[in-house]
């Protein structure tokens, strides 16, 4: 049983982990969805954002230049998003799959020509990744049974960019919610003519809501080359953007449930290789690819309304002509 | 305000603006060359050689072109009922499934049956493929975009699990299938070409390519001379008016993503059938999602489509070049090359519309009031 209890929970850390960065790009799509712009790009400005942290990380030395840079970069792509589908009125799906596009070619030339190693980056030394944090207290509370150890390994014990994953749910909320920017924000993504007609720039709301899709993709992206692994492999995003993305319509464009969302799809990642060759009881042993697909096949279930009915944005995907 | 801006003629809008757009995403893809430190006309020289001057180059090129056509479809038959298919890397790797299963199940038969069931099979099971997330769209009203991109990393966990498992070539390491029964190969061109005397160099172009260019017929029959084609685009310009005209919208986009998913299936044809004879983890490559650029480059028409294919094909062959002859820029340029293309000509597509009419009303402004 106690075994049982450690594995769940070494489950629980696992689960935080692989959902950091889908918890950041899902917060990103909230922004962007909200304000009625579809957002495919989560995944090309994720991958971009892990290059470049990696590189500027490794080439300066230091992992929170890095992660600026790779903020910096995301950002640019979020405006290139923005020039084709705001200012232009382009179409918001295809001006996606164009940068996620651009975003898997352009990290692995550049990354050839910086490097010379195949378009991975060379392997950052120790300190200059993100060291797991630890908290106050945790030797004293340790020996405590249960409650030490959810203290000291799910609660304390990782790096910085994880706990701001987690502080960004709550402030994208407040945002959303309380603020004055929240509120408008939520309106073009519904009535844009509405705001439109109160004398307020359509345009810029929109362009400032991607701005800030692309400051938590970019972190999102740090994270996966300079916290959770020591440098970048090309492809690395590997379909996180397009999770994040299931997440947000899981969590019907809201913060909240777009963590719990996110929460989830990372657990069942997460059980799912621990149980790989494992043989259980009843089931035998789990067909672990088959598994990995079901973030899909729910997303898939809910969008068509067989488990709840999911409502987007009224004005999503449609450019706001006057 | 700006003076209202005057239509672009016709010539300008299918020839000018896609030339215009496909030299912006040049230009900016050799800005990228330069700032590695390499020549870009250089670059542009040796991929042109690779892709058309180098013994079998051609080939090859024909080769890859086959496949863009076959996605490129798919994109387009979706795009005329106004249906964005970005799943047609699903459908297409789907579709290997069903073409190796379709040949197994006529094992023992000779090549004029197991071809053609073998390309059927490779139809059904892309058409299965697209057919789902199109009758969700209809009677379930699920965002068409996301289903597709749903189902595309569905099929592939689904062909992981299977290439890995069930199918798995027994003594091998690497995700393959066991090979097809000989009798469904396609005859490949250079073969062909040797029997009347002519001797080519050996390449993978097989005799999908034709079919890939009866696909063109047959699609553009299919959406400008047949009432199924009328339903499709009358639902594509506004489903409310194609109701009212008595149009069943949902049928029609039902059967408009089964069409799809059959083209893009067709892709299994030329990689499966054609060349690898066997199922290949990720054997699709990313050719699903270049469908998209071509659909958007040759405007959803068959000819477009195929200058768009041809140029992917080249780009495609001669990129590997660049491989050989530089040391910093590799074939991951064609992506590159690709986004950009898909930016300018597809979400960018009328940024060059007004500058460029206000130019042609008033170079050929003169002219009219000569003549008025």
């Amino acid at each position: 049983m106690a075994d049982f209890l450690f594995q769940l929970l070494l489950t629980f850390d696992g689960t935080l982990r692989i959902a950091t960065p889908l918890i950041l790009c899902a917060m990103a799509g909230i922004f962007a969805e909200r304000s009625g712009v579809i957002d495919i790009s989560l995944e090309g400005k994720l991958l971009t954002g892990a290059f470049v942290a990696a590189a500027v990380a490794f080439i300066s030395g230091s992992a929170w230049l890095g992660v600026a840079a790779a903020i910096l970069a995301s950002v640019t792509l979020s405006l290139i998003h923005g020039f084709a589908c705001i200012t232009h009125k382009g179409n918001q799906v295809v001006s996606g799959v164009a940068i996620n596009i651009l975003a898997s070619g352009l990290t692995v030339v550049v990354g050839i020509a910086l490097f010379q190693r195949g378009g991975q980056t060379p392997t950052l030394p120790r300190d200059v990744r993100f060291k797991p944090l630890e908290w106050i207290g945790v030797e004293s509370v340790e020996a405590i049974p249960v409650l030490g150890a959810i203290y000291s390994q799910l609660i304390s014990g990782h790096n910085v960019l994880v706990y701001i994953a987690l502080l960004a749910v709550p402030l994208t909320g407040f945002i959303l919610y309380r603020t004055r920017f929240g509120l408008r924000l939520r309106a073009v993504g519904e009535v844009p003519e509405a705001v439109d007609s109160a004398g307020i720039s359509v345009t810029w709301l929109r362009y400032r809501a991607l701005i800030v899709g692309g400051v938590f993709c970019g972190i999102a992206g740090a994270y996966l080359s300079v916290a959770q692994g020591g440098n970048f492999v090309r492809d690395m995003s590997a379909g996180k953007g397009y999770i994040a993305l299931a997440a947000v319509i899981f969590g019907n464009w809201k913060p909240m449930m777009a963590l719990i969302a996110c929460l989830m799809f990372g657990f069942l990642e997460a059980a799912t290789s621990r149980l790989q060759g494992v043989d259980l009881p009843l089931v035998g042993e789990l067909p672990t690819q088959l598994m990995l697909a079901l973030p899909y096949v729910l997303t898939v279930l809910l969008l068509a309304g067989f488990i709840g009915k999911p409502t987007p944005p009224a004005a999503i995907g449609e450019p706001y002509i006057k | 305000m700006s003076s209202p801006v005057p239509p672009l003629p016709r010539w300008a809008d299918l020839f000018l603006l896609p030339l215009i757009n496909l030299m912006a995403a040049l230009f900016v893809c050799g800005l990228v060359v330069l700032l590695i430190g390499e020549n870009p006309i250089e670059a542009l020289g040796v991929m042109v050689k690779g892709a058309f001057v180098y013994p079998g180059g051609l080939g090859y090129t024909l080769y890859y072109t086959t496949n863009f056509i076959f996605t490129g479809l798919a994109v387009a038959t979706a795009f005329h009922a106004l249906l964005f298919n970005i799943g047609g890397e699903g459908q297409a790797y789907v579709a290997g499934l069903g073409a190796a299963l379709a040949a197994f199940a006529v094992s023992a038969a000779p090549a004029i049956v197991a071809i053609p069931f073998a390309i059927l099979g490779a139809a059904l099971a892309g058409a299965i493929w697209g057919v789902i997330p199109g009758y969700l769209q209809a009677k379930r009203g699920s965002h068409i975009v996301i289903t597709t991109i749903m189902f595309n990393f569905i099929a592939a966990s689904i062909m992981v699990w299977l290439l890995a498992g069930p199918m798995l070539e027994p003594g091998q390491q690497s995700p393959q299938s066991v090979k097809l029964p000989e009798a469904s190969y396609l005859p490949k061109l250079h073969d062909l070409l040797g029997l009347i005397g002519a001797k080519t160099t050996a390449t993978p172009l097989n005799v999908s390519f034709l079919l890939a260019l009866i696909s063109l017929g047959v699609f553009w029959i299919l959406i400008w001379r047949t009432r199924l084609g009328y339903a499709i685009r009358a639902v594509g310009h506004n489903p409310e008016a194609a109701h009212y005209a008595g149009i069943n919208v949902a049928r029609t986009i039902i059967i408009a993503m089964a069409i799809a998913g059959a083209f893009a299936g067709l892709l299994a044809t030329n990689e499966i059938v054609g060349v690898s004879h066997r199922v290949i983890l990720n054997y699709t490559a990313g050719y699903g999602f270049t469908g998209i650029a071509v659909a958007l480059m040759g405007r959803n028409h068959p000819i477009g489509i195929f200058l768009a294919a041809l140029l992917f094909g080249a780009l495609y062959q001669g990129g590997a070049e660049l491989d050989f002859e530089f040391k910093s820029i590799t074939r991951e340029m064609v992506l590159l090359i690709q986004g950009m293309i898909i930016l300018f000509s597809g979400a960018l597509a009328y940024m060059f519309n007004a500058p460029l009419s206000r130019l042609i009303a008033r170079v050929s402004a003169p002219k009219e009031m000569a003549r008025g």
